[in-house]
């Protein structure tokens, strides 16, 4: 048994926990999540550290044998996004300590916090189907109830839209699940790879396609995005930054797992379907980027430009798209997230998030807008910051296939990303404030505090980039044990395909 | 060579600190390490003369190819003492120009930022790697073109040029990779120079090809990506003196002649780029004769130039490349000092319209000294070094007949007239605002200091100086670079004087034709000014119509796509699932399990049941009161709850029945205080709403009676009922599934319940009024802004 898989699942719950027992000591709830993000911080880490090579670690939960009980794996995929999410999860909490304001802390801000990043994490690490949609039902009802918390109009509406939506994805993923249980009998994904295998493609097609769907509306994909921008513009900086950072990426993660590992049928049909949407995808999401005119509207449709990108490396179906598809991923959490807290901040300081009305802060906020130019342009796969390499990762690999078309979409994207950011960076850092504003008054309002995380993301970025050779090498190790998934199934249930 | 990068970004770094703390003297400390680094890079010329080259590499990202490979051969040399040199000046300058601007360290970190990146771009020995600095000069121009930048027109050209040498970067870089392929995975550019038959053998050359031609053509302003520089004049005149006339535009040009060897000499190179080249040409000459502005004359009359450059290599004769370096090298010596001399004027008058200008001979004798030498240089008069060059150009155009045929006049016509231009535009800025009678201007002129003069007065002398000995420069400069262009190249001798000969004759037409059109310009100019209005249907235009389209297009889409309501929303996504999940099925050729759907063994009462379910449907959605639906739903819900029991599971039909009963008294109490239903659907769209979910729910069906048809593999469940009570120690199957088996799950679903607890007590306590006027008497005391959150159903 190997608690390392547990740690970082029950932390966060004990955190969470203990939160609801001091409900009304906000202060003590603040600094235990920053304890807990904290620990469940080392504990990815070590994760991470141990398997980092290519070990598959294992554990059944309640010492049942696969496929009887619910497994939880950590390959090196998984122990990556756990690590992201535990990074992006102790940069939240920090950004968060200064900037949610305390009648949010009343209602259980930081708990719900918590258990959201144990949602998340816990789909990286599940190994059965059934255990993946509660996780996904953990990370729904939490972040519908961050994303509402708060009551304003927008919010509601927003959150109406963003629980509806995606609660008929949980119910296709259901139906899906049922399905498939029905004809193999098992929900472990091991276990469902080997009994795949035994039926039909005429039949398994179609239940893929209803994973396809689901997952797709979770990560964003065309034509299933619109709760997201629906809804992301409208709680706190710091809760878009969460959820731009990490919940479509688990969708991600899901259909990668799912094409890979159980629907991993050679099937040319889905790959050009997932490449069609990726490129609709990237498509949508940049021209909708540009046709913003609110900061953070801006941003969302940019995740969903994104999303298109990486779901090209699943489609595109080779060990090299896969690393690309891998690293576009870490970048990606990364670089949203801060940009979602850079923009936050830029809010507060603008009093909008309206391009028009904001202005000025070339002068008044110059580091601002230094840090602001480090993820808009890794996100724009602009060298030397780490998204050019995962771009150009993807770049080769779709040339290698002559996947012509799409490949000119990604760069298209990266060109409209850019000209998205650029535009959003000159409107808000190089035009004069079309307000006076006394400077000083306006220094005041950007804390330290929350200047702390978004300088460790940026210089992530920038690590990311220089040490791009390590990050790649990780990201191959990654992709080779998801591409060839015997691995996988021997750690869980050991024995061979 | 890596230390020199690497200082030069890391001095960009302390730049501000060292403007803060060093004051007017900054500009000086500032230039010496590129002053040094023209020093030690000047000391390779031997080593170059030899034919030797010297490189140093690490791995950065080597599995996608990226290894850090810094080459310097004779081409990349006179590009760094080029970049050095001119960036040491530019130093100076620029701390003079700017001296009391309140961003002049931010100046010297951009421009240091830049001077690092473009000596990268020039060093690098692998494609990649000159990809990386190609962009990062991309984006520090953006950054220097929108210096001033509470002046919208920079904001502007700055994101316009980001737009064009950025995008074409990006596509260069898809032309990039393909190379690499087409190379076996290699990025190093001297083994893909090695390989230049089998490149142009492939079948990705010409795609390959084009693709870099993007890249380079945006790069160094070539028709139709030329109206971006003269926009960016916007910079500050010191960035457009080093970025936009010496060093960044040339980029391009660097990156066809290093390529030269492996991609040139085919049908395709030669021909698109003499041809881009000579419209380039033209294009700089013609809109050159209409500006007043005397930056925008310089920056039209680089373009010229530039597409000179770009000409000549495409032609690839031995003699071409020689001409097109030595261009290069005069070209940036003049235009620098132009451009800085255009500076000085426009700081010390308050006007760069040349039009306004005049007289200033008195006021400004340094400065009009300076512009007349650097002037003579523009025009091509001996004993400039710009003469020499301009004879090489003519006699390249004449000797392409071995290689281009017919196009031997064509573009001899056309370096002609560039050259014709250049006297004129020579004329214009250089000796106009000197002579004649002293017109007003905005600010009483007087001469500028030491800082701003010293730099145009050292390239206009180099231009006499190099151009009395040529051979000195050549040997050590002109001679290696051309080499690493075209290998084996025979020794060159250069010289003023080359005799009575055609080429001589053209220089002469071009100069007088030059000063008519001079003394002409203003009558000429305002008589034929209605051509000008064809501007907009020039490539500006058409690109700025294209940005438009695309905003368009971007609106439109998003406005159907992201509509604000959440039934069109559910109703895409359930469409999708329909087809997709169609699609799927059909080209499986999955066939309707008729048999499974008529079977006749089914009971009575269970057809009843099913009876009621759908009529229990029916009802729920056709209720007009929001009583009558819930009612309803729970008339399915118990119907639901009846089958479980006729199939064998009573204990998940007694939590339905506890469920449905719940939900439907909470629902009552809470419906109560809502209003009526409204009906917010017309006939049609309920129609349509109709067919897709009995689309839907036919999808559903098949499904469920398809995957019945296959035999359940009953292993697990047959585990849980052996295991229950002997590992588990509990006699309810489910429950012990519920706790133990899959207790996982369970502790998750109690999280969920937990979490939604909290979220409704927070909905119903949290109200948002308390914030907003916090929100809101906070605002007041800031600045008068209104602050909305808005829904997406406000107008984008």
């Amino acid at each position: 048994m190997n608690t390392l898989l547990i740690l970082p699942l029950i932390t966060p719950l004990m955190v969470a926990a203990v939160s609801f027992l001091v409900w009304r000591r906000k202060a003590w709830q603040k600094w235990l999540s920053v304890g807990g993000a904290c620990m469940s911080f080392v504990w990815a880490c070590a994760l991470f550290e141990s398997v980092r090579d290519g070990e598959i670690l294992t554990m059944q939960a309640g010492g049942w044998a696969a496929p009887f009980g619910i497994s939880l794996v950590a390959d090196t995929f998984a122990a990556v996004m756990v690590l992201l999410t535990a990074t992006m999860g102790l940069a939240v909490t920090i950004y968060a300590v200064r900037s949610i304001d305390e009648r949010r802390a009343a209602f259980g801000f930081y708990p719900i916090l918590q258990i959201l990043l144990m949602g998340v994490t816990g789909a990286f690490l599940t190994g059965d189907l059934f255990n993946l949609y509660v996780w996904f039902e953990v990370m729904l009802m939490s972040s519908f109830v961050l994303l509402a918390l708060g009551g304003e109009r927008a919010q509601i509406e927003g959150g109406i839209k963003y629980v509806t939506i995606n609660l008929l994805s949980s119910a296709i993923f259901l139906a899906a699940i049922g399905f498939l249980y029905s004809v193999t009998g098992t929900l472990n994904m091991a276990d469902l790879a080997l009994k795949i295998g035994a039926l039909p493609a005429s039949l398994t097609a179609p239940l893929s396609v209803l994973f396809l769907v689901a997952f797709g509306v979770k990560a964003g994909l065309f034509p299933l995005f619109f709760w997201l921008p629906a809804s992301y513009h409208t709680p706190p900086a710091v809760v878009s930054a969460v959820f731009a950072g990490l919940l479509t990426k688990v969708g991600v993660y899901a259909l990668i797992r799912t094409f890979t590992l159980i629907f991993a049928f050679t099937d040319v049909d889905v790959d050009n379907l997932l490449l069609t949407l990726a490129g609709l995808t990237m498509v949508t999401g940049g021209l909708g980027a540009l046709a913003q005119t609110d900061a953070r509207r801006v941003l969302s449709f940019l995740i969903i430009a994104h999303i298109g990108v990486a779901v090209m490396g699943l489609g595109l179906n080779s060990t090299r798209a896969l690393a690309g598809t891998i690293f576009y991923l870490i970048e990606d959490v990364i670089v949203l997230t801060n940009l979602f807290l850079i923009v936050g901040i830029m809010g507060r300081v603008c009093g909008t998030f309206e391009l028009a009305r904001m202005g000025g802060m070339y002068r008044t906020h110059p580091m601002l807008g230094a840090l602001f130019l480090v993820p808009a342009w890794s996100l724009s796969g602009v060298p030397p910051f780490s998204g050019f390499f995962a771009k150009l990762a993807l770049v080769q690999a779709g040339l290698e296939v002559e996947a012509y078309t799409v490949v000119a979409l990604s760069l298209v994207v990266g060109i409209l990303t850019l000209v998205a950011m650029m535009r959003l960076w000159a409107e808000a850092f190089w035009k004069p404030s079309p307000y006076v504003v006394d400077a000083a008054q306006d220094k005041m309002q950007t804390g330290k505090m929350l200047l702390v995380p978004v300088c460790a993301l940026s210089l992530m970025s920038i690590g990311l980039g220089i040490g791009a050779e390590a990050v790649f090498g990780v990201a191959l190790t990654a992709a080779g044990q998801i591409d060839n998934a015997n691995g996988y199934i021997e750690a869980v249930l050991g024995v061979r395909r | 060579m890596i230390n020199a990068v690497i200082s030069i970004f890391a001095l960009a770094g302390v730049a501000p600190l060292i403007q803060r703390f060093a004051g007017r003297r900054a500009g000086l400390l500032v230039a010496l390490l590129p002053a040094c680094l023209t020093v030690y890079f000047a000391s390779y010329a031997g080593v170059m003369m030899r034919g030797e080259s010297v490189t140093q590499r690490f791995a950065w990202a080597a599995s996608l190819g990226v290894e850090v490979k810094f080459y310097l051969d004779g081409l990349s040399l006179l590009m760094t003492l080029l970049i050095c040199g001119i960036g040491s000046l530019v130093c100076v300058y620029g701390g003079g120009y700017l001296r009391k601007h309140e961003h002049l360290g931010r100046f010297y970190l951009f421009l240091l930022a830049f001077m690092g990146a473009m000596l990268g771009l020039v060093l690098a020995g692998n494609l990649l790697v000159l990809f990386v600095f190609w962009e990062l000069t991309s984006i520090t121009s953006f950054l220097l073109i929108g210096f001033e930048h509470e002046d919208e027109g920079a904001r502007a050209a700055a994101l316009q040029a980001l737009i064009i040498t950025a995008g074409g970067g990006l596509l260069m870089l898809a032309g990039f990779v393909m190379l690499g392929q087409v190379a076996g995975g290699n990025y190093d550019v001297q083994a893909l120079l090695a390989q230049g038959d089998a490149i142009k053998a492939s079948s990705l050359y010409v795609p390959l090809l084009l693709l870099i031609f993007v890249g380079a053509f945006t790069k160094s302003a070539q028709f139709p990506f030329h109206f971006w520089l003269p926009n960016a004049m916007q910079a500050p005149t010191p960035i457009s003196a080093y970025l936009h006339s010496a060093t960044m535009v040339k980029a391009g040009v660097y990156l066809l002649a290093r390529l030269a060897p492996a991609l040139g000499g085919s049908v395709e190179w030669t021909s698109i780029m003499t041809t881009t080249g000579a419209l380039t040409m033209i294009v700089g000459s013609v809109l050159a004769f209409y500006q007043t502005n005397m930056k925008r004359l310089l920056a039209y009359s680089t373009i010229a130039a530039l597409g000179t450059m770009v000409m000549l290599i495409g032609t690839g004769s031995e003699y071409a490349i020689r001409a097109a370096l030595v261009f290069l090298l005069a070209h940036a010596l003049y235009k620098g000092a132009l451009f800085m001399i255009a500076g000085i004027i426009d700081h010390q008058t308050g006007t760069k319209d040349v039009e306004v200008l005049g007289g200033l001979r008195k006021a400004m004798p340094l400065t009009a000294t300076i512009a007349v030498v650097a002037g003579l240089s523009l025009a091509a008069i001996p004993p400039m070094f710009s003469f020499i060059s301009k004879e090489m150009l003519f006699e390249a155009t004449l000797d392409v007949d071995s290689n281009a045929g017919r196009f031997r006049l064509i573009l001899t016509a056309v370096a002609v007239l560039a050259g014709t231009m250049f006297v004129t535009v020579a004329g214009l800025v250089a000796v106009r605002p000197f002579f004649g009678s002293l017109k007003v201007t905005p600010k009483v002129a007087h001469d500028a200091p030491l800082e701003m003069w010293f730099a145009p007065a050292l390239l206009a002398v180099a231009g006499i100086v190099f151009g009395c000995m040529p051979n000195t420069v050549t040997d050590r400069l002109i001679a290696p670079a051309v080499a690493a262009v075209y290998p084996n190249a025979a020794p060159m001798e250069l010289a003023l004087w080359h005799g009575l000969n055609v080429p001589l004759g053209l220089s002469v037409v071009s100069i007088v034709c030059g000063l008519v059109l001079y003394r002409a310009w203003d009558a000429l100019r305002t008589r034929t000014k209605w051509t000008q209005g064809f501007s907009r249907f020039g490539t500006e235009g058409m690109f700025a119509a294209g940005g438009e389209l695309i905003e368009c297009l971007a609106r439109w889409q998003t406005a159907i796509l992201q509509n604000g309501k959440l039934r069109i929303y559910l109703l895409v996504i359930t469409g999708t699932t329909i087809g997709l999940t169609a699609y799927t099925m059909r080209r499986g050729g999955i066939t309707f399990p008729a048999a499974n759907f008529f079977r006749t063994d089914v009971k009575f009462y269970e057809v009843g049941l099913a009876l009621l379910i759908l009529a229990a449907s029916v009802a729920a959605v056709r209720s007009k009161s929001r009583l009558g639906a819930v009612a309803a739903l729970g008339v399915v819900g118990y119907g639901v709850a009846l089958v479980f029991i006729l199939f064998g599971a009573p204990d998940l039909a007694l939590t339905q029945f506890l469920i449905e009963t719940l939900t439907v008294i909470l629902l009552v109490l809470v419906l109560y205080h809502l209003p009526r239903l409204k009906a917010i659907t017309g006939k049609r769209a309920r129609a349509r709403d109709l067919i897709v979910s009995l689309l839907f729910g036919a999808l559903m069906t098949t499904l469920v009676l398809i995957t019945a048809s296959v035999e359940f593999d009953p292993r697990v469940s047959d585990f849980y009922a052996a295991h229950s009570l002997p590992d588990a120690h509990g006699r309810n199957i489910v429950n012990v599934i519920l706790v133990d088996f899959r207790g996982l799950d369970t502790l998750g679903e109690i999280t969920v319940l937990a979490v939604a607890a909290i979220g409704v007590f927070a909905l119903l306590k949290l109200r948002p009024q308390a914030i907003k006027q916090r929100a809101k008497r906070k605002r007041r005391q800031l600045k008068p802004l209104k602050t909305t959150t808005r829904g997406e159903e406000s107008p984008l």
